[in-house]
């Protein structure tokens, strides 16, 4: 029997459920110090003077770290990480200054004795698709195209019979894993160690490294467990820099950084609002004939990002005219970064939503109508793709979810007092496998070893590699050990993009091939091979996406508009599965996720300050136990020889893709309320109700 | 965090005395708003005098009511079957609120004199006069979801984030305070106060005064309701809620009792609705009108507008379900 396929439990489930886990900021090391950031209180300005007098007077203050006293980095181009090195203020929240003391609670007072004078400039923190400051990127997130432009968008939208043309919102979004972002960091005999929560210790330690102008086998980053990261530990904030700082300022002595959750606001990156400028055009059988998205979205005056929001619009339906753009707009705000499935997630509410109005607008059946546009070729490349099963995953979402006797009129079914309604919504992730992943298999002591420097982020890397590795070396499965979370061993690329089991497992199959090819089925003691990933020559040849389908059924108050979702199903398409608990728990995690930003999730950002303002899991809303009913994750079995050895695409990040659009439908069949701007919530269905 | 003094005496009056003589002394029992603030600098007190332990954690028949030993936890409080028959609203407003480690830790005098959500007021960067009198209120202009649309001033718009209060308010319970000069009374509806000139108040309780009980008459009335209206099913401060007591007899309203959370700086008692009522015969045109007199007043910042008919709303349906009538 094989081990991909196996629901096997997590190897480090006890370890996670019993507090034996370390994570980061409680690696037990000896007498450490702790830090506190000090943040600006403007979000634009020049330091003038920094008082730090007081603070260093306070017993137990071990330093006081600022631009005048913290080292100059060797390289500052990223000035996210380029902290304490000059007077400027760039976003309110940024960090200014460092305590460094005997307890944490030392620290923290000490920050709040830190006082900084400073001369305030206007600042600039409000987004708006009216702004005369728009400016078109050079590519977005990571290197895309900025636009696209095929056919005649205006003339086929003037030639169609039925058009939509609709702005819709996504709101400012922020991670919020549990665990936040801290380090214990160690300067000791010139090598710098950091036990740091991040989504990959190889692209940390080479970040840092540069930064700190070390060469790299002098700087090593551990992490053998993550609380969650949903993107905001894929890349090194300021804090991990600050740590190391600390450290390199005190050797010998570890010191510990943990963000506080408000500080997590500002400082670990976030989801920039989008304004989504829609426009489908289609004939009466609700083909399309012109794709159109808009979008406007804003970054940091620090340092840019751009998300590529328009990214799925471009390959999800045929259509022969279509024009896609993104325009930003630098603001004195914190820098902002990826966020599960940047672009898709925001990318396919828009649209979505637009084929659900659409659909209204012809009398077709949303589900009909996404079926009716299904693509022969990836409408981007014109290449073929891999794999897709959409249409498939439309039909049987509808028939588990019991789509077919829906009644399509919006606002007519009242149940106990609430409205109900359902909707449904395609989903979208791309399947890629990095280059640059190295796995090594060891024979030790008649049991396999397999190093990788990857990251398990909760996902569950640490059993689902042992699966891989083991059906390679056709071993059972408990006879191989894994090791990941460590620069120690062999260089692995992030944790993000969905790329991880795809690409490290890649890595594993390749090396256990070599190792059975160099010592066959008897090998010795410290026997070992190794190989590394490359580009996936396929990937020029085939379109390759992972696709699904999400329902969504939901109730809303027909006095109060109190939302409600009571049901949410979807089903993918990703290839093999490698391990259906695992696998199950991401699915749902992403479309728990969904319903969160559908719903509730909504950084409120003053641009009065500059800084969000309900910086705290009381104030920032997630949907919590008692939102979260019957959410069911299913998935076909899909064939794809083309996406990688193993035949698997990535899962970490559909489950987010489509949901907020499919609940959104829900409420606009439940209603008759087409909200367009997330999260929907009572103020925005109260009109409507009767 | 600044330092501070501990102190954890050995009775009540002793507690009383010692913060009344420091007035940078704080009393700490259940700490489920107070420690946030510390970490927060929101309170910087230099003492904190801990009263576990030294008020009753008992509930006691009392003239036909009940009376609620300040000590009791807001879970033992929701679960007594005393509470649960003869004072619903009550109950279910203790569970409408907070989680169920919050309301383990927080405790029957303690959670009406939590202090407001405000994101402004838990935020020392920016101006708040709640928090630093003179320096401005920052929920004016900016993020007013929670915030007041009845009784508010130019210098604050807060809203008291309590359930528990508002039933409290509704059922006309009454205050026991053990004070440097000795024991009184206050009604409950009297306890908090509007914001005006000096929104730094909270209360009517001076420095030292600690409330020792809360005394329940005998219910008011046998139909009962705590409505609380949020975006998340849990663990959400109210957009409005709306607690409901009621009497009626032959169809018509003899008596009423209504309170409203999520709106104003105190639990608001709703007293214009219930002389509405008083006399009216149950049913849609009185309930409507009901929230009609009372909402007259209501003043809805941009941003909250929507409160106004959400709470007439909520009112409305909370009286046709004490009254037996269907949904919309």
């Amino acid at each position: 029997m094989t081990a991909i396929g196996q629901p096997l439990v997590r190897r480090d489930g006890a370890h996670k459920v019993t507090g034996a886990a370390t994570y980061a900021f409680e690696t037990p090391v000896s007498a450490p110090l702790f830090c506190h950031p000090v943040q600006s209180t403007v979000a634009r300005g020049r330091i003038t003077a920094i008082h730090t007098a007081e603070a260093e007077v306070l017993d137990g203050v071990v330093d006081v770290l600022t631009y005048r006293t913290a080292e100059r980095l060797a390289s500052t181009d990223d000035a996210e990480l380029a902290v304490l090195q000059d007077r400027d203020i760039a976003f309110r929240g940024q960090v200014v200054g460092l305590v460094i003391a005997e307890t944490s609670e030392i620290a923290r007072h000490g920050a709040e004795l830190v006082l900084v004078d400073h001369v305030e400039h206007e600042h600039d923190a409000e987004l708006s698709e009216h702004r005369d400051d728009l400016y078109k990127p050079a590519k977005v997130n990571p290197s895309f195209p900025t636009d696209t432009d095929v056919g005649d968008l205006d003339a086929a939208l003037a030639a169609a019979p039925v058009r939509i043309e609709q702005t819709y919102r996504t709101a400012m979004y922020h991670n919020n894993p549990l665990e936040p972002h801290a380090t214990t960091a160690l300067w000791d005999h010139d090598s710098l160690t950091l036990w740091d929560s991040t989504q990959g210790v190889h692209p940390s330690r080479a970040t840092l490294a540069t930064v700190f102008g070390l060469p790299p086998e002098r700087v090593r980053v551990v992490c053998p467990f993550v609380g969650g990261g949903f993107g905001s530990k894929g890349l090194p904030h300021a804090n991990v820099v600050l740590a190391a700082m600390a450290a390199r300022a005190h050797p010998g002595r570890p010191v510990k950084l943990a963000l506080t959750r408000q500080q997590m606001f500002s400082l670990a990156g976030y989801r920039t609002p989008t304004i989504q400028r829609m426009r489908l055009g289609a004939d009466r059988d609700g083909r399309l004939t012109a794709i159109g998205l808009d979008v406007v979205e804003q970054t940091a005056r620090l340092k840019e990002f751009a998300e590529q929001t328009a990214l799925p619009a471009r390959m999800m339906y045929a259509a022969p005219h279509r024009r896609t753009t993104h325009r930003l707009a630098a603001l004195d705000v914190p820098v902002p970064s990826w966020m599960r499935a940047p672009g898709e997630c925001p990318g396919m509410f828009g649209p979505e939503v637009a084929m659900d109005e659409l659909a209204g607008e012809l009398g077709v059946d949303p589900v009909e109508l996404r079926i009716r546009n299904e693509p022969a070729v990836d409408p981007e490349s014109g290449n073929p793709f891999s794999s897709r099963h959409l249409v498939e995953c439309l039909r049987e979402g509808a028939r588990r979810f019991g789509w077919e006797a829906r009644d399509p009129r919006p606002g007519v079914r009242l149940e106990d007092g609430w409205l109900v309604g359902t909707g449904v919504a395609a989903s979208v992730y791309p399947s890629r496998v990095n280059p640059g992943s190295t796995a090594l298999v060891r024979f030790e002591h008649g049991r396999y070893a397999v190093e990788i420097g990857a990251a398990d982020l909760g996902t569950g890397a640490w059993t689902v590699l042992p699966q891989i590795a083991g059906d390679a070396l056709d071993v059972p499965v408990d006879d191989v050990d894994i090791r990941i979370g460590d620069t120690r061993y062999p260089k692995a690329t992030v944790a993000g993009g969905s790329t991880g089991t795809a690409t490290w497992g890649t890595a594993i199959v390749e090396a256990a091939r070599a190792f059975r090819d160099k010592f066959g089925r008897t090998p010795s003691h410290g026997d070992e091979a190794e190989a590394t990933t490359e580009k996936n020559p396929e990937a020029q040849r085939y379109a390759m996406y992972a696709f699904g389908a999400q329902f969504a059924e939901a109730r809303v108050h027909a006095d109060t508009g109190e939302i409600r979702v009571p049901r949410l199903l979807g089903v993918f398409a990703a290839g093999r599965i490698v391990n259906p608990r695992t696998a199950r728990s991401q699915l749902l995690g992403g479309m728990t996720m969904g319903l969160s930003m559908a719903l509730h999730e909504d950084s409120v950002l003053d641009p009065r300050f500059g800084h969000v303002v309900n910086h705290d899991l009381a104030e920032y809303h997630v949907s919590v136990n008692a939102d979260v009913a019957d959410v069911q994750a299913h998935w076909l079995d899909e064939r794809d020889e083309h996406v990688n050895v193993l035949g698997s695409k990535g899962i970490g990040e559909i489950g987010i893709v489509g949901t907020a659009a499919a609940v959104v439908n829900a409420v606009h069949h439940a209603t008759g309320a087409r909200i367009r701007d997330l999260p929907v919530t009572v103020d925005k269905v109260l009109p409507a109700l009767p | 965090m600044k330092p501070f003094t501990y102190d954890s005496p050995a009775d009540a009056a002793t507690a009383v005395r010692t913060v009344a003589a420091d007035p940078s002394a704080v009393f700490l029992a259940g700490g489920t708003n107070l420690v946030d603030h510390l970490k927060l600098g929101v309170a910087r007190p230099g003492r904190v005098v801990d009263v576990t332990g030294l008020t009753s954690t008992e509930i006691t028949e009392q003239d036909g009511g009940l009376s609620l030993g300040a000590g009791v936890p807001n879970s033992d409080l929701a679960a007594d079957p005393r509470v649960r028959s003869r004072y619903p609203v009550l109950a279910q407003a203790l569970l409408a609120g907070a989680s169920g480690q919050l309301r383990n830790m927080a405790t029957t005098g303690g959670n009406p004199l939590q202090r407001t959500r405000c994101v402004y007021f838990q935020d020392v960067t920016t101006p708040c006069n709640k928090r630093s009198p003179g320096s401005g209120c920052s929920a004016i202009g900016g993020y007013t979801r929670y915030h007041a649309i009845l009784g508010a001033s130019e210098h604050c718009v807060a809203t008291h984030p309590s359930d528990m209060a508002v039933a409290l308010a509704a059922l006309d319970a009454t205050v026991r305070v053990l004070g440097p000069d000795g024991e009184r009374t206050i009604p409950f509806a009297e306890l908090h106060r509007l914001p005006g000139d000096a929104p730094e108040r909270d209360t009517v309780l001076r420095h030292g005064d600690l409330i020792t009980a809360i005394d329940l008459p005998a219910p008011p009335g046998d139909r009962q309701r705590y409505r609380k209206v949020r975006d998340r099913a849990s663990y959400a401060f109210a957009l409005v809620s709306v607690a409901a007591v009621l009497s009626i007899a032959d169809g018509v309203v003899q008596d009423a009792r209504i309170a409203f959370g999520g709106v104003a700086h105190k639990p608001w008692r709703a007293w214009q609705a219930e002389d509405s009522l008083r006399g009216a015969r149950a049913g849609h045109e009185a309930f409507r009108a009901a929230a009609d007199a009372e909402l007259a007043q209501a003043e809805a910042l941009p941003g909250n507008e929507f409160k106004v008919p959400l709470l007439a709303r909520t009112l409305v349906a909370t009286l046709r379900e004490l009254t037996g009538g269907q949904s919309a």
